[in-house]
Formats: structure tokens, C-alpha cells, sequence
């Protein structure tokens, strides 16, 4: 759970400048967008396109081309929840199903509260202690349903740090 | 322990090796090593935790070793509620406890391995210079800044490695091409998108060894004459770019990295790049796309990487294993590490045991052991108690064998025999639980989503299997012939591995699971 900033023009253009000089400078600006502001705002693709002499159309198709870049805030807390083999063998997908009958949570989305986005991912790189879940950005295996409720609730949780 | 004395006791403090491995973190090792000074504190012990990499014995995460004078002596999985007891035992001088194990490296688990990757993943403090050195760390580098370049690469083609990303090809050929190729730069890439589902070797290594990679990277910017290395990195894997980028860091300060490697007057510098959740980076020439910043799209081969790689120039493109091993190599030497292995697959694999099974984690043996023997004895059978079904080798795209195959030798030639794929050496078990025609719809699902889209064969024909595997599953098993002749489609004309063995899952459920894609299955199972 980390505070992020409101979009700011001259914020970004800093981060851009910032990293402009790398080989390949894409990546690394967009994350670093992403980790400032939550999500890359899609007025950053002229800035970016501008810093590093590429057209917007490649900025603006390498930003919806990864995954990981959100276009909007995510919620006030995040669950990547593992939903390959591995973990679809011990039963994440109970999970998902738990989440969208019990919390009225669809996955892939975030809770009209917006409090909780959970997003589906495909390996956590956990996958002798599944199912994995990366919760507000620290692996957590062995999830289970009390877990994820705890997280929906906002309660602590004894497996959880803070 | 008998051997422990108490003047030994007085003179040096206890040491205790909790991981900071991101499995040993997901399951809770921070509160372990917060409740263990907690209560050393309270009982005015002096104890030292070092915070190791993992041992591989995932089940047993948190894994609490301490030193003796026999060896370090293991307890696990540790609680933030044992920790009192283990106190109450003396586990800090191997004291009985339930949760203990006796030494570590007796484990039947871990005894009945060949570490040469991992030889000191677990051993060692990660970030410790001198650890690493103490343990062999820079032997291979020290031997190959004696050597030409030409020699560096014959000793890796000697050794009959070959590309532990799951192609399989020869590492020593890639170098080859990248040391003849004349350019003012080269680069060094390490491939460690390890986005196969059942796969942690990579970030094991990189969060366990970080220099081993750091080396294998300098050796193979000595021997072909790049000066710059990227390793791209899969963003699922933030513990791992923690503790790497660390690593660079300490190597730089130290004159391992930089202008003159160790004072030798050649220059090799590292980075390490963040992935963006695209499992097609893990293909070579889309991870070469997106470091340069782009959409990760497949490049046509040839060129080769090899002859025009990142930003056009001669590139060494491995997987993490592959340049992790070379240290070991150059260290031992080419005969000594193909000593191990069978048939054209020399050396050592490190196999990821997963999904559901008893005792997962990783298993580094010489090519050869069997699926058997690996799920089995390594394994002991399901983590559900379930009768075992189906195991899936090689990532989403390996196929699902029954229990007829597992007498496969863990080899390349051998899966491809059995029309199957070793892959990246990720196994992953199912029980009888599972749904093959389901697993076969995800294959095609998976790929849809995964798909870069350049080629249609992958990103229609993904579409239009999920579609007819939806078909198929609501009981129309006429359509089984049109998910055939699509996948001999995807197979033959999709432009990389993503679509091309996207097929492999499929029929190999098909062909090994015939009854879960008749409609009766459909009725008993609801």
C-alpha cells in the first residue's frame, strides 16, 4: 500500500528526463511512470516519444503491448494472483471462484470501493509452495480462501507482513 | 550434538542461515528471523543470522540451519511459534527437536544430487564477496583471463552445454558465431524472463548465487570481446532485482565489473532490465525487441542474435542456467563437466519439482534420472494424497505425460522421442483432479493472450482453438478433428516456438487422456 502521486506534467517529464539517456529507454521510463504514479498516463506517450526521438505510435503500442503497464490507478491494494499450471494444480482457480461467489470480486478487475484490484498472473516463480500470490508486492504462497478474505477485509492477517 | 563445546561456544557466536529467498519469504522467513532475535534477545544469546539463499527443499521452507562442528543442521518449516521451543532445545547447538533433520546435506533430498550450478545456492551469504571466493567464486573467470578467446569458447563447446532456456542449443555455437563476427560492440545478454509455469531455477540462482551469473557473464564477454552485458529480468521477480542489482553494485565497488575487470585491462560492464509481464520475452529475439524499448515482437531468423542481435550488433543471448553454468566449466574443466549426462545431453540439469507434490523444489542432477524416479523418491508422491494423474515437463508448452511415460529419462533427445520437451526442466504434478481437456483449452488460452500477434498462425489460430476447445467441451467431440488440424497448422507455419509448440499440450493431452474429451466424462464428472 503506497502513496502515489497525482499525475503531474512537470513530474514526469523529469522522470523522463531522468532516464532518457539508456539504451533501449522505454522500459525503463514506463516503469518508472508506473511506480511514481500508479499507472502510465497516456499523455506521457508524446512526452516520451519526443524525449527519445521515436514516433507515438511506438511509445503508445509498447505501453498497451505489456501487461504490466495499468491505464488507470490500481486499487488501494493489489493481488497478482498465480493462475498458472502449477498453481492451477493446487487449486487456484477454487480461488477465483471463491473470490467472485464469497467477495463479489471479479478477477482482473478492481472492487467498486476501490480498494482491492486483483489481476491475474501467470507465474510467480513459486511453484513447489502454490498457490502464489504477489499481495501489495511481496510473495506470498499457500494461499488460501481465509487469506484472501483477510485481504478483502482489510484485517491483518498472521501470514501477511503489516 | 556431542561435538559442540562450550569453549567453542564462548569464542565464536552462533551462526544461523535463514533464506532470503522469495519462496522462504513467501512462507514467511522474515517473521521467523524477526521472532529469532526476539528471543535470543529476551534469553541473552548472542547469535548471527545470515541470510542465505534457499537449500531447494521448498517443503521445509522456512529452513533454519545452524552451524556445528559436524555440519550445519537443519530444522523446518519453522514458525514464529517454534522459535521458543527450538530455544528451549538448543538447537543452536543441533539439539533434538521435532522439526529437526540432522545436517543438511545428509537430507536424502538434497544428498542424492550433483550440484555444480547451484554448488553454492543455499551455501553461502549471496551478497558476500567473500564467501563467494571462499567457495570457488571467480576460479573460472581467473582461468579465462589466462586464455584467448578462441580457447574460452572451445572449452564451452567441449563441455557439451547447451542452452538451459529449453531450445537446447549448443552454447558453445552461439559463442562461436559472436567471437568470429567482427563489430566494434557486442553484447552480452542473459535471458532471465523465466515466465514458464513449474520454473524457479533462475530466480533461485540470481536471489542464491548472484555472482555466479555476474561471472559467467564476464567470462562471456572476454571470450567473444563484448564490454556490455543486460540481464533482462521478469518483473513477477521484484526479490530477485532486489538482491541482483545489489550484487552488480558490490561487484563493481570490488573491481569485478567496470573498465578493467580484476585489473586485467578488459572491460565489462552489467545491467539488469525489468521485464513488463510478457511471456514472449522469453523468446530470444522479442526480449532483444523489447531491450530496445519496443513491442516485444518476433524477429524472422535469420539473422541470427548471434550476427545482428541488440540494436543490430553481435549478441550472446543465454538463459540464466546456461552462463551460471560456465564458471563451473572453466573452473573443472570441459571433460569434467561432460562427464556427466547422457547421450547428447551432457552435464547437469537443474529440475524444478512442482504444483502438486509432497516435497517440491529444485533437484540438480545429471541428465539421465527418470521422471520416475524425480516425482517419486525426490517427490514422494502428491502434496494432496490424490492418486497422481498427469505431469506437465517443459513450461505451458511441454506436454502432459500419464503415468505410462515416467519411465522417460530426463534428456532432450528422449522427451522429443515421446513428443514432449524438457524445456526450461520445470515438472509440475497433477492429481486425479485434473481436467485434460480443460489443461488443453488453457494451452490455447494461454497462448492467446501471450501470442505478440505477428504471425497469424499463433495469434488467430490461439483464438480459434480456445473457441473450438469451448466447443468440444460442451460436448460437440465432432470438433476434435478441426483442433487437430489446427494444431499440425500452428506446428508447421507459426514463425516462433509461442505458436509452434503451443500444439504440444494439446495433443499430447489428446492422445494420453483420450476419455477426458468424450462427453460421458463430461456427465460422470458433474
Amino acid at each position: 500500500m503506497t502513496q502515489r502521486a497525482e499525475w503531474n506534467e512537470a513530474e514526469a517529464s523529469g522522470i523522463i528526463n531522468e532516464l532518457k539517456h539508456l539504451e533501449g529507454a522505454t522500459l525503463p521510463i514506463l516503469h518508472a511512470l508506473q511506480e511514481n504514479f500508479g499507472y502510465v498516463d497516456r499523455r506521457v506517450a508524446p512526452m516520451i516519444a519526443d524525449a527519445l526521438n521515436m514516433s507515438k505510435a511506438e511509445i503508445y503500442g509498447a505501453i498497451t503491448f505489456y501487461h504490466d503497464f495499468r491505464e488507470a490507478p490500481a486499487g488501494k491494494r493489489v493481488v497478482k494472483l498465480c493462475r498458472a499450471e502449477a498453481c492451477q494444480a493446487m487449486g487456484c482457480e477454487d480461488l477465483v471462484h471463491h473470490l467472485e461467489t464469497e467477495q463479489g470480486i471479479t478477477v482482473d478487475s478492481t472492487s467498486p470501493s476501490g480498494h482491492l484490484t486483483v489481476e491475474t498472473v501467470y507465474c510467480l516463480g513459486n511453484c513447489a509452495l502454490g498457490p502464489a500470490a504477489l499481495i501489495d508486492g511481496a510473495l506470498v504462497g499457500r494461499v488460501d480462501k481465509e487469506l484472501l478474505d483477510a485481504v478483502c477485509a482489510e484485517r491483518p492477517h498472521e501470514r501477511m507482513e503489516g | 550434538m556431542s561435538g559442540w563445546k562450550g569453549d567453542q561456544m564462548s569464542t565464536s557466536s552462533i551462526k544461523i542461515y535463514i533464506p532470503r529467498d522469495a519462496a522462504a519469504l513467501s512462507v514467511g522467513a522474515e517473521r521467523v528471523v524477526k521472532a529469532m532475535h526476539d528471543e535470543a534477545k529476551k534469553r541473552g544469546v548472542t547469535i548471527e543470522i545470515i541470510r542465505n539463499g534457499s537449500r531447494g527443499m521448498l517443503w521445509l521452507e522456512p529452513l533454519v540451519e545452524v552451524t556445528t562442528s559436524k555440519g550445519r543442521v537443519a530444522y523446518g518449516p519453522v514458525t514464529p511459534k517454534d522459535v521458543a521451543s527450538l530455544f528451549d532445545a538448543k538447537f543452536y547447538e543441533g539439539g533434538a527437536h521435532a522439526l529437526g533433520h540432522g545436517l543438511t546435506e545428509e537430507i536424502p533430498f538434497f544428498k542424492n544430487q550433483e550440484r555444480l550450478t547451484f554448488q553454492r545456492v543455499g551455501v553461502i551469504d549471496p551478497l558476500s564477496l567473500d564467501d563467494y571466493i571462499a567457495h570457488g567464486g571467480f576460479a573460472g573467470l581467473k582461468k579465462a583471463l589466462t586464455m584467448s578467446g578462441a580457447d574460452i569458447v572451445q572449452t564451452v563447446a567441449d563441455s557439451g552445454l547447451r542452452g538451459r532456456g529449453g531450445a537446447g542449443f549448443p552454447t558453445g555455437i552461439k559463442w562461436k558465431t559472436v567471437l568470429n563476427t567482427h563489430a566494434e560492440q557486442k553484447y552480452i545478454v542473459c535471458n532471465a524472463d523465466e515466465g514458464d509455469s513449474g520454473t524457479f531455477a533462475d530466480r533461485m540462482l540470481m536471489e542464491g548465487d548472484p555472482f555466479t551469473l555476474i561471472e559467467g557473464m564476464i567470462i562471456a564477454g572476454i571470450a567473444v570481446g563484448a564490454t556490455k552485458g543486460y540481464v533482462y529480468l521478469r518483473s513477477e521477480y521484484p526479490n530477485a532485482h532486489i538482491i541482483f542489482r545489489e550484487a552488480i553494485q558490490i561487484a563493481k565497488k570490488a573491481g569485478w565489473l567496470g573498465k578493467s575487470v580484476n585489473g586485467s585491462g578488459k572491460a565489462f560492464d552489467l545491467e539488469v532490465r525489468l521485464g513488463a509481464g510478457a511471456y514472449i520475452c522469453g523468446e530470444e529475439t522479442s526480449l532483444l525487441e523489447s531491450l530496445e524499448g519496443k513491442r516485444a515482437i518476433v524477429r524472422a531468423k535469420p539473422p541470427l542474435p548471434a550476427i545482428q542481435g541488440l540494436f543490430g550488433k553481435p549478441t550472446i543471448i543465454n538463459n540464466v542456467m546456461s552462463l551460471a553454468t560456465v564458471p563451473w566449466i572453466m573452473a573443472n574443466g570441459a571433460k569434467a563437466y561432460a562427464d556427466y549426462g547422457m547421450g547428447r545431453s551432457r552435464g547437469t540439469l537443474p529440475i524444478q519439482l512442482a504444483g502438486n507434490v509432497k516435497r517440491g523444489g529444485l533437484i540438480e542432477k545429471a541428465f539421465g534420472v527418470t521422471l520416475k524416479d524425480v516425482i517419486e523418491t525426490y517427490g514422494g508422491g502428491t502434496a494432496s494424497g490424490r492418486p497422481f494423474r498427469a505431469v506437465q515437463v517443459g513450461g505451458p508448452l511441454g506436454a502432459y505425460f500419464p503415468s505410462s511415460l515416467l519411465d522417460t529419462p530426463l534428456d532432450y533427445e528422449a522427451f522429443v522421442a515421446k513428443k514432449g520437451m524438457l524445456g526450461h526442466g520445470g515438472i509440475v504434478v497433477f492429481d486425479d483432479r485434473i481436467d485434460l481437456a480443460k489443461q488443453a483449452r488453457f494451452a490455447f488460452e494461454f497462448c492467446a493472450k501471450e501470442s505478440c500477434g505477428k504471425c497469424t498462425p499463433c495469434r488467430i489460430g490461439a483464438v480459434r482453438g480456445k473457441e473450438t476447445m469451448d466447443q468440444v467441451i460442451a460436448g460437440e467431440t465432432a470438433k476434435l478433428d478441426l483442433v487437430k488440424d489446427l494444431c499440425t497448422l500452428m506446428t508447421d507455419a507459426s514463425l516462433c516456438a509461442m505458436g509452434g509448440l503451443t500444439p504440444i499440450p494439446v495433443i499430447s493431452a489428446l492422445d494420453h487422456f483420450p476419455e477426458d474429451f468424450k462427453p460421458a466424462h463430461k456427465l460422470a464428472a458433474e
